[in-house]
């Protein structure tokens, strides 16, 4: 009985396991692969990586597109754990009841799904396009705005300053620093694994985000690596070994992140909900 | 007296300062979360093209009820609540309770490999989805040759099998990254408990329903919130992996706003009382699963 319960539990977790990961692997193995061998439902890797990748730089524009949201996900991620740190921060070390409230009402947001808001967003763009077209649609500002400050960022440091010690605030006041000091010179580097996490969960929305971007980006020069991935995707002859090769490129960020700093990732989060 | 003045005057400014640390944070989310849900919500009242539009009253809400894409978009996104929340958030829970065994071998990497899709791109992962449910895909031409089906199943282009590709490649998207709460949850339960219990005779099965369960209800709580919000927002997979068909099989309300604001001749007073729809939505759900857990409590 035990030693049966023990194979289900080996067998059903090794199903379980090779159904997550074998779209992986496909996609690693086509990416090596000519489009044709593909269709054919070839699985072992061949010998055309070399060649997808020179048909992926000449035809592809994937250089402008990584580079597009690098710098977008990148100044997202800067901007985010600011504002996101200083508000938990705030909220938590200088309590008081108007702020809780408004805390409360700030988490509300969390409740608005993008697409409600994604019209209104589009013509408040538009209007701002016609002042100063350099932040206006189809601009890096444009899709960085709406999304560098979320409730939940600022809920997850507030949670994580819970366990800041406060004496160090004090030490801190008695050494002549003023808050502001005090808030970076003691509490950053104290928090730094908070700050990690925060910054991988930031990052890695930012690089995937896709509806928003469709939206307000327009000239094909601007695209970011979801909205490339996506036009690959629907073209009626698609060239499956380059358009893999294509996607293993673009997740690669995101997966060494992972690997790199998996426990920070999963104590990014999980660590809201405790 | 000098000295509780100055104090005062101290404490004057930090609470100044205080304020300062949560302003911006406060400003940003009312420019781009508040202030657009009562433009929405204005605009819900509104109808034209494009950004002549002009009060209509209530004429968009009726118009919702008679609106077949509409209520198409409404019955698939329930459809997928209904099956593929429940599916998810079970595996989830099972799979943590068997990687929670202290004996369990491999266990890191069947966490990761379980926790691997969680972390790949929304739109890349449908991309690789539509291309291996496709009708000459990987996954016919596997079934082909192992004799389970005669034909190959139209996996993209029938209206049933569509919203099943849809439902399998969320289930695969999210089931690890669930798990993860449920294991986090897991590790914090005293391992006491289920000593005693063992000792009072009871099976794996009531150990189970009576001790694991009922601790974890707060992240099975939240694990359902999220994903009803999840898929009360679905968009980026059906747009990838089927486009909302064929006809309007699998598209979700996302995915309808999308196109009435920016694929259609755009209609935004239109597409603002659509997305009020799934606020509505969303905060009966949220507020259903709340009273649901709470009643459980009690």
């Amino acid at each position: 009985m035990d030693k049966l319960k023990k194979f289900l539990t080996y067998l059903f977790l090794s199903v379980a396991a090779v159904v997550s990961i074998f779209p992986f692997l496909w996609m690693i193995s086509s990416a090596t692969n000519k489009s044709v061998d593909v269709t054919k439902g070839k699985l072992m890797p061949g010998a055309f990586l070399g060649e997808n990748l020179k048909k992926v730089l000449d035809t592809i524009d994937i250089g402008p597109a990584l580079w597009n949201s690098a710098k977008i996900s990148v100044t997202t991620t800067i901007i985010a754990l600011l504002i996101a740190s200083l508000a938990g921060y705030g909220f938590e070390i200088f309590r008081s009841k108007a702020k809780d409230r408004i805390f409360s009402v700030l988490l509300l947001s969390m409740m608005i799904p993008f697409a409600a808001i994604m019209v209104p967003l589009y013509r408040m763009f538009g209007g701002i396009s016609k002042i100063i077209p350099a932040i206006g649609i189809d601009t890096m500002t444009a899709v960085i705005l709406p999304s560098v400050t979320t409730a939940f960022l600022i809920f997850f440091f507030r949670q994580n300053t819970k366990m800041f010690p406060k004496d160090m605030l004090e030490a801190g006041r008695i050494d002549g620093l003023n808050e502001l000091g005090i808030f970076f010179r003691i509490y950053v580097p104290t928090m730094k694994t908070t700050y990690a996490a925060a910054a991988i969960i930031t990052f890695m929305s930012s690089w995937n985000n896709y509806l928003w971007p469709l939206v307000v980006l327009q000239s094909p020069e601007k695209r970011t690596i979801p909205l490339l991935i996506s036009n690959l995707g629907s073209s009626y002859a698609p060239d499956y070994g380059v358009i893999m090769l294509v996607i293993l490129i673009a997740t690669l960020p995101t997966a060494i992140v992972f690997f790199l700093m998996q426990k920070h990732f999963v104590a990014g989060m999980t660590g809201s909900v405790k | 007296m000098k000295e509780a003045r100055a104090g005062m005057g101290i404490k004057a400014r930090t609470n100044a300062v205080s304020w300062a640390f949560i302003a911006l944070a406060v400003v940003m989310i009312c420019i781009f979360y508040f202030y657009p849900m009562i433009q929405a919500l204005l605009m819900s009242f509104q109808s034209g093209t494009g950004t002549n539009l002009s009060y209509v009253g209530t004429e968009n809400y009726t118009r919702l009820f008679k609106d077949a894409t509409f209520i198409a978009a409404l019955k698939n996104t329930f459809i997928y609540l209904i099956v593929q929340v429940p599916i998810m958030i079970v595996l989830a829970m099972f799979i943590s309770v068997l990687l929670n065994d202290r004996n369990l071998k491999f266990k890191g990497f069947f966490r990761t490999a379980i926790f691997l899709p969680a972390v790949t791109s929304l739109v890349a992962y449908s991309v690789i989805f539509k291309y291996l449910f496709g009708n000459e895909g990987l996954i016919n031409t596997m079934l082909l040759k192992l004799h389970l089906i005669a034909d190959p199943i139209l996996w993209i282009s029938d209206p049933f099998w569509a919203k099943i590709t849809i439902i399998v490649a969320i289930t695969w998207r999210w089931t690890g990254y669930n798990m993860i709460f449920y294991l986090s949850a897991l590790q914090n339960i005293d391992n006491s408990i289920y000593e005693a219990a063992r000792i009072d005779g009871a099976s794996a099965f009531r150990q189970f329903t009576q001790i694991t369960m009922p601790l974890l209800r707060p992240i099975i709580l939240f694990t359902s919130i999220t994903s009803t919000i999840g898929t009360l927002q679905l968009f980026d997979e059906v747009m990838n992996i089927t486009k909302g068909g064929p006809g309007n099989a699998t598209t979700t309300l996302s995915q309808y706003i999308y196109n009435l604001s920016f694929k259609y001749t755009p209609d935004f007073g239109y597409a603002a009382t659509v997305s009020y729809a799934v606020v509505i939505l969303i905060v009966i759900f949220s507020f259903l699963q709340f009273k649901l857990a709470g009643d459980k409590n009690g």
